[in-house]
This record gives structure tokens, C-alpha cells and sequence, in this order.
């Protein structure tokens, strides 16, 4: 062993075999991306910002059932509902304090009629606490923004749902 | 006692209890959908199904008397392959929109299918649609939802005793509707939304309003009417949200009137919430310092005689009892009245003015005698009882004067009080009937006590009673039917004027008093002139609009309080919710003004109240009050029944929206050829 060892040694083996291994990887390829400017894929699964979505006919699809509402571990989420003047039932207040949320994405899983979806955005800091304080309007915005991307989403993991 | 065997358990029940019963009490639960305590057995929704040794398919249940020997099992595969079987065509046409329907989250369907269902579903036809009926402003109808219990329709027929609810067409085709579309004529409709196990029948006031799981719970009592049901009052924040039933056998049972339900969106209009004090004759809101500023100085400068209280109609006892003490030991006035008319009430005895036979004890009656009064209306939950005594025992019931539909039929006599004496004097053919009865009931309401020959019906009644033996302790037929929460606490407090005589009415009509104070008292019948009135309560209503100064209080929901039901019984209504605004408890309001006026509180704390106001009672021998019957004569007198405004018979009611809208639609039926 102890030869092996001296002959490795006088010979620089394992010096050259390091620089051989970097020189290589100076003609692959970058590893990182330059983020502000490049992004990563994602997941359809990821767990971002939070967005109501609505039917193709523009109607909201949240009906005020209350289950993300009571399934939410850190109670992020505050709704009050009614009956809208067509008899139908919708949430006449839908707010996520988004600085309570943990992301875990019960209310999501929760949801019989896909209205509340973690869409892909992680890119929302803000620079004020209150501008986190989420409300309907707020919401609905960000589905109708995300709404190709959700829908695209959802569809390719409805096989594992 | 029949000896059976559920699950190797053995057991022993009564003759004439059903297999579910038995099962019951042998600890097996067994789900159901049709079957309800309280009602008839109708055997159709096939939920109770078990298995019964010797029996080729599994039984039902509900439907099946025990019977000596049977050996049962309720947890066999087969009894759990039939249950799903059963759940599954349950199900068939059942919409499953649970996300949207109100009765999620508290749903027998929605739990049963859970514990006894199968997850999915072989039905691949089209569901069958059912339009929505119209059943009144109370009861919104989702009839796609419903699996045909005929919960509703048997309470409807049986309980409330209008049998307006029916079923039209078979099997699939089966309807539950109103024949006409129309309200239902009870006040005590509303009953059926508790009882439906699905979400076909529920409450219009509170439509999508909250989830069961978010509201807080507070089992609490009711003071709408003298009965003191037993609710549970459901709050958001700081909302009351909805009143439910809870179950008291002794005093209502499961059942709930719609008033007691509905009124409670009541709680949040025409609210006091801050104190007002007369400026210019304009009413301005103001301090809480300011308002005791000019109620103590307006006292002190008054002769305390010419000072005088009167105690509402929901006032609860520690207010009454605060009150008491602050004119006892603050002003040093004896004008401190609970009675709102010139009421007739000897409280020598205690059971001069309780319903003695008992809310209960009414149905094992076998002769009732309504005298001046419709207890449909005074108390909807005692008339329930009456009919369900009635539709068991056939028992008689006789009223003086026509009072209208009770739900159960009476005979009618005349309604002079010469009917009265003639039944004293063994003239008329009740007497005989009293006489042979052994458990005869003789039902006094207020509008007899406020005759000008009250005194001569009452005591001569009693006296005819205690001669022939009706009143003792294992029966007293002598019953006077209170309509206000109050009522019975506030005699029990001893809060009469002088001797309960009718003086200070007197001196009321008469302008004689300089100052009033008003705690919730709306239903004063005079004319104001120089008085200064000072009105405590929670509404803006009578009392508010001519008050001088108003000290904004709370509702029965907004502090603990104990209230005496007609009966007798001593109750504690808690807190649920806050008052609003700058509102403060009724009992702190007096005792801060007592402050004011004596720079010392009359109590430390409520527990202190409390404690003295039960001493109080503990302590108050009713023998030893020196209550001088006073001379009287008989005078002929027709008795008229008062008639009350059912749904707005109290502020919180009449302040209550629901309330109006069932009123509008009571008075908007068209009257059938049967109305007179």
C-alpha cells in the first residue's frame, strides 16, 4: 500500500486527475442559471402565490363552502358568504393573510370546484406587511392572470388527483 | 318486561318498545333517517335495517315491536351489506352538492354515508330534479335533496296540527309539498328544519350565512315567551347568527316557536348603543357621565314618592333584583312595579301565580278549562302539549269564548263571568265534570286577571277547588298562564307596589309621578305629560321614544341572567355575545347610577348580586307576606280574550325583520269560508 501511496505521490496522480476533471467541465454546459433574468422550471405541483380562478364565462367559481376555511392549519384563510341577488351562493369576503400561510396546500386539496389553486408565482414579496393582507379582488386578479398557467397545471396533474 | 339478546348483550325493555329501542339501550347504535322519538313510526327510509335470528331478510328496525326471546345483531356483515345497499339507493338521486347546501357539516346524510356508506357510486343515470316549493318566508326548499322521511309531514300532522304538508305521486315521482304553495299556518313550522336529516328543508333567515363548525355555542334559555325553552344560541364573532332547540323533556320537549327561532336577527336592529339625553327637546347622544350626571341630579331633587319603577317584560332577575335594592336602599321609594296593567295577583302563596299543574304535568290532564286565554299564542310550546294530550287521551277541552284555531278542537261556553259563578255554585254541568275529574286543569290567563271581578274569580275558584280537593300536593288544577319571561320571577322578588294593588296605575294615569324609570318596559298604556322618564333597555322602541334619558342596555343574549318560568322553574340564560357599542349590562347601569346618586355601589361584583338575589329567594317564605285579600264583589263581565300580536309581541320581535315579514304574510291569507 504504502508503494502505491509514494508513487501516487511523486507523480502528482491525484493533482492531475482534478485539473483533468475541471478542464472537462470548462467545455460543459453551466450548472446555474442567472436568476433575475433566467428562471427554473417548475413543478405543475408547486405551491406559490394563491389565486381564485373563475369559469370560462367569467362567473367566480368559489361557492363559499368554507372547507379551505376549516381546513387551514395556520387559519390564514377568513371568508363570509351570503346569497347573491340570483339566489346563488358566493363568498362576499375571501381573505388570506399570506403571512400566516405556510404553503402546504390543504386548501387546494380541499377544494371541490379547483377555485383556490397555488399557482406557480413565488415572486411576490412585497414592501410593506399589509400589502400580504390578500383579499378577493386581490385573489381573483392573480386567477385571472395565471388562469393559462393553472388551468394547463391542473390538467396535467388530474391523472394523480 | 320483555327479555331479548342484541349482541350477545342481554337486555330487558317495556312492552311495546320498538326493536330500535331495545337495541338502543342494549348500547348498539343503529343509523335511521325516518325514525324520530318524538313522532310516529313510519318505516321508510330502511336505514335501521338489523338482523333478527329466525328471519330470512334483515328487519326494520323502527317498525318491528320487541318481542320476548328475540335475538338481534346489529353489526353483522350482512346488516352492514344491507345498510349500504340502502345507503347507495338513498343516494341514487340525491344531488351531493354538500359544498353548497346549508345543512353541511351537520347533516345525518352527510355523516351516515360517512360511517355506513360505500365511496362510490353504480348509479349512472340521470338524477331526477324536483322544483323548489314554496313553504313561507321561514323554510327554503332545496326538494331535490330531500329522501322522502316524511319527518316533515308527520310533525306538521301530529306536533303542530296543521296538516298542510303532504306527499303527491309515487316512487320516483314522490313530492313533499304545501297542497297550495303557501306559508304554513303554525308558529311552530320552522321545527321542521331540525328535523330534516338532509338539507332539503332549512332556514331562509340564515341562508349561507355561516358553517356549523365556525359558530360559538352558547346553550342558553329563551325569553320570548314565559315557557323559558331551552336554546342553544349560535354566534359569529359577536353575531347571533341562529337560535336552536335543546332538548328539556320537562319543559319543550325538542320544539322551539318560530318567534323564539327568528326573532333573534332582532338582536342587531333598532339598537341602543349609546346613551341619549333630551336636549331641547331633540335627543342627543351622549357620555355615560353626562346621562348619570343628569339622571342623579333630576333624582335628587325629587321627593323619592314621586319617583316611580316599572320592570319590562324581559327583564332577567338580577336586573329586577338591582332594581329593587335601588329603590329600596337608594331613592327609599316602594314604587317599584313589575306588572305593566291593573293585574290581579295574590301573592300570599306561590302557586297563586305559577302554572302548577306543570308544562309536563299537563298532558296526563284529563279535563282542560282555558279561561281568557289562547295559548297558542301566550305559550306556543304549552299548546303542543295540550294537543299531544289531546290526541292521546281524547281529552276534553273547554275555552269561554271562541279564541280561535287552537289545533285541537274545544268546546266553547259562554264567556261571561256568570259562567264563572255558576261553575262555583255547582249550577252549570262543568262542575260535575271538575268534580269527577281526577286530574282537571283550569288554565287562568292574564286577560281574566285584569277584569274588574278578578279578585272574586280567583279566590272563589280556588276556595271551590281546595273544597273539592283539587289543589294538593299531588295535584293543583289551578294554573295561571303568565306571557312574559318576567313575570313569575319578578312576583317571586316581590316586585309589587303596595300590597300588589293598583295605586300607582292610578297615580300613573293620573300624572302624579315626576319621575319614571323604565328597565325595558315598552307596553305602558298613558299619557305622558311633565314626567321625566328615564328608559333602561335595549331597543329603540315605545319606551325609548318618549325617554328623557336613555341608558342603553342588553339583550338575554348579551348577559347572564336568570329568569322563572311559568312554572316555577329557575333557569339561567347565558352570555353569548356583547352588548353593542357603549351599551353596558342592565345590573351595571343601576348599580353605577347608584353610585352616581349615593357616591356608593350597591353590589362589588355580579357574584355579589347573584349571591344575595338567590339568599333572597331562599330566604322569601311566600306564607309569611302580608298580602290582604282584598273585598270583593262579582260583576258581570264578558271576558275577552286579548288578542296578542303574535310575531310582535316584544321589542326584540319587533325589531326583528323576519318577524314583520311572517306578520305581513299571516295577515295576507285569504280567509277561508271556515273564519267565522
Amino acid at each position: 500500500m504504502s508503494l502505491i501511496r509514494f508513487f501516487k505521490t511523486v507523480f502528482m496522480i491525484d493533482f492531475l486527475t482534478g485539473l483533468i476533471m475541471a478542464i472537462k467541465e470548462i467545455f460543459k454546459p453551466k450548472k446555474t442559471i442567472n436568476y433575475p433574468f433566467e428562471k427554473g422550471s417548475i413543478s405543475p405541483r408547486a405551491r406559490g402565490e394563491h389565486a381564485l380562478r373563475r369559469y370560462p364565462n367569467g362567473e367566480e367559481r368559489c361557492i363559499a363552502c368554507k372547507l379551505c376555511e376549516a381546513v387551514c392549519p395556520a387559519q390564514a384563510i377568513t371568508i363570509e358568504s351570503s346569497e347573491r341577488e340570483d339566489g346563488s351562493r358566493k363568498t362576499t369576503r375571501y381573505d388570506i393573510d399570506m403571512l400566516k400561510c405556510i404553503y402546504c396546500g390543504l386548501c387546494e386539496q380541499s377544494c371541490p370546484v379547483d377555485a383556490i389553486v397555488q399557482g406557480p408565482n413565488f415572486e411576490f414579496a412585497t414592501e410593506t406587511r399589509e400589502e400580504l393582507y390578500y383579499n378577493k379582488e386581490k385573489l381573483l386578479e392573480n386567477g385571472d392572470r395565471w388562469e393559462n398557467i393553472l388551468a394547463a397545471n391542473i390538467n396535467a396533474d388530474s391523472s394523480h388527483r | 318486561m320483555l327479555k331479548l339478546k342484541v349482541n350477545d348483550i342481554d337486555v330487558e325493555v317495556e312492552e311495546g318498545t320498538t326493536v330500535l329501542q331495545a337495541c338502543e339501550q342494549a348500547g348498539a347504535e343503529i343509523p335511521r333517517f325516518c325514525y324520530h322519538e318524538k313522532l310516529s313510526i313510519a318505516g321508510n327510509c330502511r336505514m335501521c335495517l338489523v338482523e333478527m335470528e329466525k328471519s330470512p331478510k334483515p328487519i326494520a328496525s323502527c317498525a318491528m315491536p320487541a318481542a320476548e326471546g328475540m335475538v338481534l345483531k346489529t353489526n353483522t356483515e350482512k346488516v352492514k351489506k344491507a345498510r349500504k345497499g340502502v345507503m347507495e339507493f338513498l343516494l341514487a338521486n340525491h344531488p351531493l352538492d354538500c359544498p353548497v347546501c346549508d345543512q353541511g357539516g351537520e347533516c345525518d346524510l352527510q355523516d351516515q354515508s360517512m360511517y355506513y356508506g360505500i365511496d362510490k357510486s353504480r348509479f349512472k343515470e340521470n338524477k331526477r330534479y324536483v322544483p323548489e316549493k314554496y313553504m313561507g318566508p321561514l323554510i327554503k326548499t332545496q326538494m331535490t335533496r330531500c329522501i322522502h322521511c316524511t319527518r316533515c309531514i308527520r310533525f306538521a300532522t301530529e306536533v303542530a296540527g296543521v296538516p298542510e304538508l303532504g306527499a303527491i305521486g309515487r316512487g320516483e315521482n314522490m313530492q313533499i309539498t304545501t297542497y297550495l304553495e303557501k306559508a304554513m299556518e303554525s308558529e311552530l313550522s320552522a321545527n321542521v328544519i331540525d328535523l330534516c336529516p338532509v338539507g332539503a328543508l332549512t332556514s331562509k333567515p340564515y341562508v349561507f350565512e355561516a358553517r356549523p363548525w365556525e359558530l360559538k355555542k352558547t346553550e342558553t334559555i329563551d325569553v320570548m315567551d314565559a315557557v323559558g325553552s331551552n336554546i342553544r344560541v349560535d354566534t359569529y364573532g359577536w353575531e347571533v347568527k341562529r337560535v336552536l332547540p335543546r332538548i328539556n323533556e320537562e319543559i319543550n320537549e325538542e320544539w322551539i316557536s318560530d318567534k323564539t327561532r327568528y326573532a333573534c336577527d332582532g338582536l342587531k336592529n333598532q339598537r341602543l348603543d349609546t346613551p341619549y339625553v333630551k336636549i331641547n327637546s331633540k335627543l342627543k347622544p351622549s357620555s355615560w357621565d353626562e346621562a348619570f350626571k343628569v339622571v342623579s341630579e333630576r333624582i335628587s331633587i325629587t321627593k323619592s314618592e314621586k319617583i316611580a319603577g316599572f320592570i319590562g317584560d324581559m327583564t332577567n332577575m338580577e336586573t329586577t333584583y338591582a332594581a329593587k335594592d335601588f329603590f329600596e336602599k337608594t331613592i327609599k321609594s316602594e314604587n317599584l312595579e313589575s306588572r305593566y296593567e291593573k293585574l290581579y295577583i295574590n301573592t300570599n302563596v306561590r302557586s297563586n301565580y305559577l302554572f302548577n299543574s306543570s308544562i309536563e304535568g299537563i298532558e296526563k290532564s284529563d279535563l282542560i278549562i282555558l279561561i281568557g286565554t289562547n295559548p297558542r299564542f301566550e305559550a306556543t310550546i304549552l299548546n303542543s302539549r295540550i294537543r299531544k294530550n289531546y290526541l292521546k287521551n281524547k281529552t276534553e277541552i273547554i275555552s269561554l269564548g271562541d279564541v280561535g284555531d287552537l289545533t285541537y278542537p274545544y268546546q266553547v261556553i259562554s264567556n261571561y263571568t256568570d259562567t264563572i259563578k255558576d261553575i262555583i255554585d255547582n249550577k252549570h254541568e262543568i262542575s260535575e265534570k271538575i268534580k269527577k275529574k281526577k286530574y282537571p286543569s283550569i288554565i287562568f290567563g292574564q286577560s281574566v286577571l285584569k277584569l274588574k271581578s278578578a279578585p272574586y274569580i280567583f279566590e272563589e275558584f280556588k276556595k271551590y277547588l281546595l273544597e273539592n280537593n283539587k289543589i294538593s300536593d299531588d295535584w293543583n288544577a289551578l294554573n295561571i298562564l303568565s306571557k312574559n319571561s318576567s313575570t313569575v320571577g319578578s312576583y317571586d322578588l316581590n316586585v309589587l307596589s303596595k300590597n300588589s294593588s293598583y295605586e300607582i296605575f292610578n297615580k300613573l294615569e293620573n300624572n302624579n309621578f315626576e319621575i319614571l324609570i323604565l328597565f325595558g318596559q315598552d307596553n305602558l298604556n298613558f299619557e305622558k305629560k311633565n314626567e321625566f322618564i328615564i328608559y333602561i333597555g335595549s331597543h329603540g322602541d315605545k319606551g325609548a321614544s318618549i325617554a328623557d334619558v336613555i341608558l342603553p342596555g342588553a339583550t338575554y343574549t348579551e348577559q347572564d341572567g336568570y329568569f322563572t318560568n311559568l312554572e316555577g322553574k329557575l333557569q339561567k340564560a347565558y352570555k353569548a355575545s356583547y352588548p353593542p357599542g357603549e351599551a353596558k349590562e342592565d345590573w351595571q347601569i343601576i348599580n353605577e347610577l347608584s353610585s352616581f346618586i349615593k357616591r356608593k355601589n350597591l353590589y362589588k361584583d355580579k357574584n355579589q348580586l347573584i349571591d344575595s338575589l338567590i339568599n333572597y329567594l331562599n330566604l322569601n317564605n311566600k306564607n309569611e307576606t302580608d298580602f290582604e285579600v282584598p273585598e270583593y264583589n262579582f260583576k258581570s263581565e264578558k271576558i275577552i280574550t286579548e288578542e296578542i300580536d303574535y310575531y310582535h309581541s316584544n321589542v326584540i320581535a319587533r325589531a326583528s325583520k323576519t318577524m314583520s315579514e311572517c306578520k305581513n304574510i299571516r295577515m295576507s291569507l285569504p280567509k277561508t269560508g271556515t273564519d267565522n
